[in-house]
């Protein structure tokens, strides 16, 4: 592997993944620290990276202190009804009480918040989202960051944590290579802040031809936000916690700003309305959370499957009332033009005009996010001033391998965050980062070249099995050497999918079919050994598609470990279809040991730090 | 819906190949232009087709559900600060919308934070932000919480 080139960067601060929380970090620590070295590694162009690339229509996560609309025990209030009391609720308020100032920033730096004409505030969507023309939300919040740090590397894949030598349990930087030239970047950092991506297509989408990239989440949010703190043996949390999303049907356009703000409603096929119809069924799974307002969002889904699988489908969402009024008209248009383009595109190809024809729904395959509606992620540390003991270990954000943070989907415990909510955990985990830097005085991390050497080669072994095994055979796909990395993600896609709770079982699973499904998952790994790449291009895919898999273990284990069904709507354990408060009002905790490669699974309290 | 592109219109420059998130936009090597290399990567964000000067990005709805015959068009205006929209269905109906994409002038608004004064060492140890408390708005400041009153299991 001599033939690419060793780059070198050393820097205080090392900010993995420009998305909004990698943004938010970057801006915040130039404050702090003005004369430390922040370096940004990219693995596409911060100018359009991670889930807010295309843009988005609504903020959904602005309190509104300054007009008394919502206060950040009313965020913890909303967020733990949601997940059904599962949150760390000391992350989720400290990312309250912050994120008004960060939406007040992007407003200064010319993001177009739309404005209520009557009152002359920020217009609402619903409760909690304002809505904004967001095209050019992720340009605008690059540009903070190229302005604050000292480097940005685009087009960095970060396949590694790197660990220092000269103290247990610290990291030491990261590694990756460049998509484009090729070459082995090794970062020697004394703090990392994680700001990759969550996890797409871990989970058989429902288009699997050339629309198998119309997923809800961004196909390039590949879960190294899950794999590289797993890999550091960081703990992480909630994994279990997947999302499903209700969203029309093929594009998975949103469905937020129709009920909240163009009040449009579901229906069956019959035209009745379906949901109080599953009261009852929900109740005995659940019990009194189905009386909450409003109504926890697994909960709708699960009406909903129970609806399709009573013979009454397809839902469909009644737009043909709203869109008579053309202003409601031109924002369920806009909405889509700003954040899921591909909506637009499916009803244009369909001739689906929803002022004359109600537009169908589906539930989405799952996903595993810390970012949107549930909160994955890694066991961090909360701030001093208002989190509990078990949850606090003397920097904010702060995972448990010292000196690696995390921010967006990298953080677990913070549901509800969104955009301006990881931007937030950005900006909370970069001064945190400073501190623990300050902290560090003169100590220097020790990254031998042994380290990084051995990485080099395991980074760029997929290039070498192609290249060997491609002799072998005379053209095509097939090789009884290696896998492509699109063999490797279909494979996983179907292992998840079966065995793990995804569309083909109706998010079903069960002790014995988890079981399997961490067999067939480790046999997967030892094959994705064998992984080809055939150019640099598909080098990042094969490290796209080794974090997938090592952070689907992680969710099956927690899927495991969880012996209940917490979640009817998101997934079902066939084996305990109740919700089990007395044994299960916790949240799960595991870490993978990164010698041996084996799980342990642990259980950490909840706190309702609000009444 | 995967992006494709326009042989008479692209001239190779690469602005789609440098923005693509999901670097599936790629030169063809025997014919100098761009090509999109794996369209089921594609989460039909238009960066390429907002990005790319001579308008040759075009999208082509995903064959598993999109009937042909549509079209959905942009132009984003960066002086003028607008994106618009042509949306063209099957039927040959039209829809059409302009937004704004920024109110300030690009490069501009957003401050160099080396530029301020460097906040005191005390500062470092206090849960505010920068520009905070100012920038939340709130007499009140940073709103706290006391330990006192936290309550561990189910509790509601």
């Amino acid at each position: 592997m001599a033939k690419f080139k060793t780059v070198f960067e050393d820097c205080d601060i090392l900010v993995v993944g420009g998305g909004m929380g990698g943004t938010g970090a970057a801006y915040e620590a130039r404050y702090w620290g003005r004369d430390l070295k922040i370096v940004v590694a990219e693995k596409a162009n911060i100018d359009r990276s991670g889930a807010v690339a295309q843009g988005l229509y609504a903020i959904n996560c602005y309190m509104g202190m300054r007009w008394d609309e919502n206060q950040p025990e009313d965020h913890v209030h909303y967020a733990r009804n949601d997940l059904m009391g599962m949150v760390r609720e000391d992350l989720a308020y400290d990312m309250a009480r912050h994120v008004d100032s960060t939406v007040h920033l992007f407003e200064d730096w010319g993001l177009p918040l739309m404005r209520d004409p009557k009152t002359g505030r920020y217009q609402r969507e619903g409760k909690w989202q304002i809505m904004i023309h967001g095209e050019s939300y992720k340009p605008i919040v690059a540009e903070a960051a190229r302005k604050s740090a000292d480097k940005i590397y685009n087009r960095i894949m970060v396949t590694h944590l790197l660990m220092d030598e000269s103290k247990p349990n610290r990291v030491g930087g990261a590694v990756g290579f460049n998509v484009r030239t090729g070459n082995f970047h090794v970062f020697r950092a004394k703090a990392v802040i994680v700001g990759a991506g969550g996890a797409s297509h871990i989970y058989k989408p429902r288009s699997v031809g050339e629309g198998m990239g119309r997923t809800w989440y961004a196909p390039w949010s590949s879960a190294s936000a899950y794999a590289l703190p797993i890999l550091a043996g960081a703990k992480m949390t909630q994994m279990e916690n997947r999302i499903v999303l209700c969203r029309f049907k093929d594009g998975y356009g949103p469905v937020g700003a129709y009920f909240l703000h163009l009040k449009t409603y579901t229906q069956n096929a019959y035209g009745e309305e379906y949901e109080s119809k599953w009261y009852d069924q929900t109740k005995e799974l659940v019990g009194e959370y189905i009386d909450h307002h409003p109504t926890p969002t697994c909960l709708r889904n699960h009406a909903f499957l129970q609806e399709m699988a009573a013979g009454r489908g397809p839902i469909h969402m009644v737009t043909t009332e709203a869109f008579q009024d053309p202003h409601k008209e031109t924002v369920g248009w806009e909405n889509f033009l700003g954040m899921t383009v591909g909506q637009a595109v499916v009803w244009a190809s369909q001739d689906i005009d929803p002022k004359y024809t109600n537009p169908e729904l589906t539930t989405s395959e799952p996903y595993v996010m810390g970012s949107h509606a549930t909160c994955s992620g890694a066991w961090a540390s909360g701030p001093e001033d208002i989190s509990p003991d078990e949850y606090q270990w003397g920097y904010n954000r702060m995972m448990t391998v010292d000196g690696l943070f995390g921010a967006g989907d990298a953080l677990g415990g913070t549901a509800h965050a969104f955009s301006s909510g990881s931007f937030t955990e950005g900006r909370l985990a970069a001064k945190a980062a400073v501190k623990y830097v300050r902290d560090l005085k003169n100590e220097q991390i020790k990254v031998s070249e042994g380290q990084y050497e051995n990485l080099k080669k395991e980074i760029y072994k997929p290039l070498e099995n192609y290249q060997v095994g491609r002799n072998e055979i005379v053209a095509g796909t097939v090789s009884p050497s290696y896998l492509l990395p699109i063999h490797g993600l279909q494979r996983l896609e179907k292992i998840m999918d079966e065995y793990v709770g995804g569309i083909t079982v109706n998010y079903m699973t069960n002790e014995p079919l988890l079981k399997i499904g961490l067999e067939k998952l480790k046999i997967l790994q030892e094959d994705l050994e064998h992984i080809g790449a055939e150019d640099l291009h598909q080098l990042q895919r094969a490290w796209e598609l080794k974090h997938r898999a090592i952070a689907s273990e992680c969710v099956t284990q927690h899927t495991l470990f969880r012996k209940e069904t917490r979640w009817p709507g998101y997934y079902y354990r066939g084996d305990f279809m109740k919700l089990d408060d007395e044994n299960w009002h916790v949240l799960t905790v595991s870490r993978r040991d990164p010698e041996t490669g084996e799980w342990t699974l642990e259980k950490a309290p909840v706190y309702h730090i609000v009444d | 819906m995967p992006t494709f592109v326009y042989m008479t219109r692209c001239d190779g420059c690469g602005h789609c190949v440098d923005i693509c998130p999901s670097d599936i936009m790629h030169i063809d090597k025997t014919y100098r232009r761009a090509l999109n290399i794996e369209p089921n990567m594609c989460w039909e964000c238009y960066s390429c087709v907002k990005a790319c000067p001579q308008n040759a990005i075009d999208c082509r709805g995903y064959a598993d559900f999109a009937p042909l015959g549509h079209s959905v068009r942009v132009l984003r205006e960066e002086e003028k600060g607008t994106i618009s929209w042509k949306i063209k269905f099957r039927n040959g109906h039209e829809k059409n919308f302009v937004s704004p994409i920024t109110t300030k002038p690009w490069g501009e608004a957003i401050p160099r934070l080396a530029d301020l004064p460097p906040p005191d060492e005390e500062a470092l140890n206090s849960p505010l932000l920068t520009y905070e408390p100012e920038a939340l708005k709130v007499d009140s400041g940073l709103p706290t919480i006391s330990k006192d009153q936290f309550k561990q299991g189910v509790y509601y």
